[in-house]
């Protein structure tokens, strides 16, 4: 795609998340804004570094009870707690990532798997903390760098989408940084990469963190915006959906985890009154990913648009 | 204590038998096999439905589940998994994820996640007094039954011809093929040979665990951790790390209660540091 065309679904994109709350209930966006940012969390490592973390919920989940605990019992500010849970997330991040990058492909899978798994049942055991099976209730909103309350939903919403926005230019700029090109070449041929004399293992863990931290922080804003963080977030079964979101969005484009997991949201929202068994649908959807358009959605317009020149 | 190690044999039985079905299907197909608790998951259900619908015993289900669960594998990897040789392995985890969602989905849309009651056999049912402890003569059985089902499967792989022909195309599939053997009708015996197993397990697992829908879902990562720690791949290293597991578990149950769900993965995590190959493993 050209500059100009980019700018312009760009401006469109935002302009249209500036008005969403007008027409669509804000605390269904805000959700939805959470997850997107963590789909392309996600995409970081398994679009741009080429690994399949099976364990993202755990950073996001454990950011989320950072973030709600550090909110509700040390009164942190939210951009404050959000910021802290960011932290937990990519300190988590660099810990597995340090074990797990030893292995690649569904070795690396599986072992993220193994130990998101693991912080999953030391949150059920931790339950002066956590809550165990309650989840942490009743997280304050707060009140944003102590001054605005967040009370509003409207407020919130805003707050929500800057910090996307934020999160999302990060990312774009990582992605096409000198940085980002290495994590690139990492992708297509590790082993040129490392005779070039790129040390691929710390740029890969540092990548690793980077993502984990980003997930912390869509699992924190989760967190503040429901003023819940539970059990849910930490399960496997999250950490799939993600894989789902970014797969049906576009693996490796930067627009598409973000659609996907719009569309994953929305999806098991309107699913959920319908009666219908939803991870039922989910798993068939995911079947059809990957049988049938393994580009995902915004990868097959990319291709179809390149195609039409 | 003598209780727990029982205990933690009989859970060691359950990773051994899913980690052999995992260790065979990823030897061949290079697939992690994400279905593979849905399915034990489901050959639970068909014991259930064979008995309660069919009035077909324990031992029937025994020999006809492995059969149903192994057919469907067959179906499975034709039609899907077949189409996904070509690509990334990574496709082939996360068709059977997605697989393993459909599965478990379906079978809590139609059965709720209360679980249903499968009776121990007649023949199994008491026990006996060891002195030391008491043994249900079933849990007995599992342990038993078990053993020799890791030990023929086993045998058909490193000892008959098939299963040189089986070692001979993971090595070099197009070599073999060159022979006049068919690899991808093999490919597909070796899947529903391993998710047989996997519905044998389900089987096993009916009288001891309620039959729930959910059964699979959390047993798999552990069986997961379990074929890491034992080396991908590794038929040897598959079984008997399955059966020290479930013991170190079922130990740790003992003295430290409150970390015997974690145990396992904390004894990955030092492995891979240590190994990482896993401990029965090869550096691919």
């Amino acid at each position: 795609m050209s500059k100009n065309t980019t700018l312009t679904i760009t401006v469109v994109l935002v302009g249209l998340l500036l008005i969403a709350p007008f027409g669509l209930y804000p605390a269904f966006v805000m959700k939805a804004l959470c997850f997107a940012l963590f789909a392309c969390a996600f995409n970081l490592m398994l679009g741009f570094v080429g690994l399949l973390s099976f364990g993202h919920a755990a950073f996001f989940g454990a950011a989320a009870y950072a973030t709600g605990y550090a909110a509700k019992f040390w009164g942190f500010t939210p951009e404050l707690a959000i910021l802290f849970g960011g932290l937990v997330g990519g300190a988590l991040g660099l810990i597995v990532g340090w074990v797990a990058i030893r292995r690649q492909g569904i070795y690396f899978a599986m072992i993220t798997l193994a130990i998101a798994q693991m912080i999953f049942f030391v949150a059920i055991q931790a339950g002066s903390i956590t809550g165990g099976e309650d989840g942490l209730q009743g997280v304050p909103r707060g009140h944003l760098f102590g001054l605005i309350s967040l009370e509003e939903p409207l407020v919130m919403y805003y707050f929500v989408l800057a910090v996307f926005l934020l999160c999302f230019a990060l990312i774009w700029r990582i992605v096409h940084s000198p940085f980002g090109n290495v994590l690139k070449a990492i992708r297509e041929n590790e082993p040129r990469a490392i005779s070039l004399g790129y040390k691929v293992e710390r740029f890969k863990l540092f990548a690793f963190g980077l993502s984990a931290a980003l997930a912390g922080v869509a699992g924190g804003t989760k967190a503040i915006s429901v003023q819940l963080a539970s059990l849910t977030d930490v399960t496997w079964q999250m950490s799939g959906e993600v894989i789902l979101m970014t797969l049906l969005g576009g693996v490796g484009t930067l627009v598409g985890p973000a659609v996907g997991g719009a569309l994953v949201v929305t999806l098991e929202h309107f699913l959920a009154t319908s009666g219908l068994p939803v991870t039922m649908i989910i798993g068939a959807i995911f079947v059809v990913c990957v049988l049938a358009f393994r580009r995902g959605i915004v990868g097959e317009v990319n291709a179809l648009l390149t195609r039409k020149r | 204590m003598f209780g727990q190690l029982l205990l933690g044999l009989i859970n060691g039985s359950f990773y051994a038998l899913l980690s052999l079905g995992l260790a065979v299907i990823f030897g061949m197909l290079n697939v992690i096999n994400f279905a593979h608790g849905a399915l034990y998951m489901v050959g639970a259900f068909v014991a259930w439905f064979l008995l309660n619908k069919l009035g077909l015993g324990y031992w029937w289900a025994l020999i006809i589940t492995p059969v149903v669960v192994g057919a469907f594998g067959m179906l499975i990897e034709k039609t899907m998994l077949s189409r996904l040789y070509k690509l990334d392995h990574l496709y082939g985890l996360l068709l059977t994820f997605g697989l393993a969602l459909l599965l478990e989905g379906a079978f809590r849309h139609q059965f709720g996640v209360s679980g249903l009651p499968y009776a121990t056999p007649a023949e199994l049912a008491g026990g006996t007094n060891l002195g030391f402890m008491f043994l249900p003569f079933y849990r007995g059985w599992v342990v038993l039954l078990s053993i020799v089902v890791c030990l023929a499967t086993w045998f058909a792989i490193e000892k008959t011809r098939l299963g040189s022909y089986l070692r001979a195309a993971t090595e070099n599939p197009r070599l073999v093929q060159a022979f006049g053997i068919n690899v991808p009708a093999m490919i597909t015996l070796t899947y529903g040979a391993g998710v047989a197993l996997a519905g044998l397990a389900g089987v096993m697992a009916a009288p001891i665990y309620s039959v729930n829908p959910l059964m699979g879902s959390n047993l798999i990562i552990v069986v997961f951790a379990v074929v890491v720690i034992g080396g991908m791949g590794s038929i040897f290293g598959a079984v008997v790390s399955g059966y020290m597991l479930g013991i170190f578990e079922g130990l740790t149950k003992v003295f430290l209660p409150e970390a015997s769900n974690i145990v396992v993965f904390v004894i990955m995590v030092v492995v891979l540091l240590l190994r990482p190959a896993g401990l029965f493993g090869r550096e691919r």
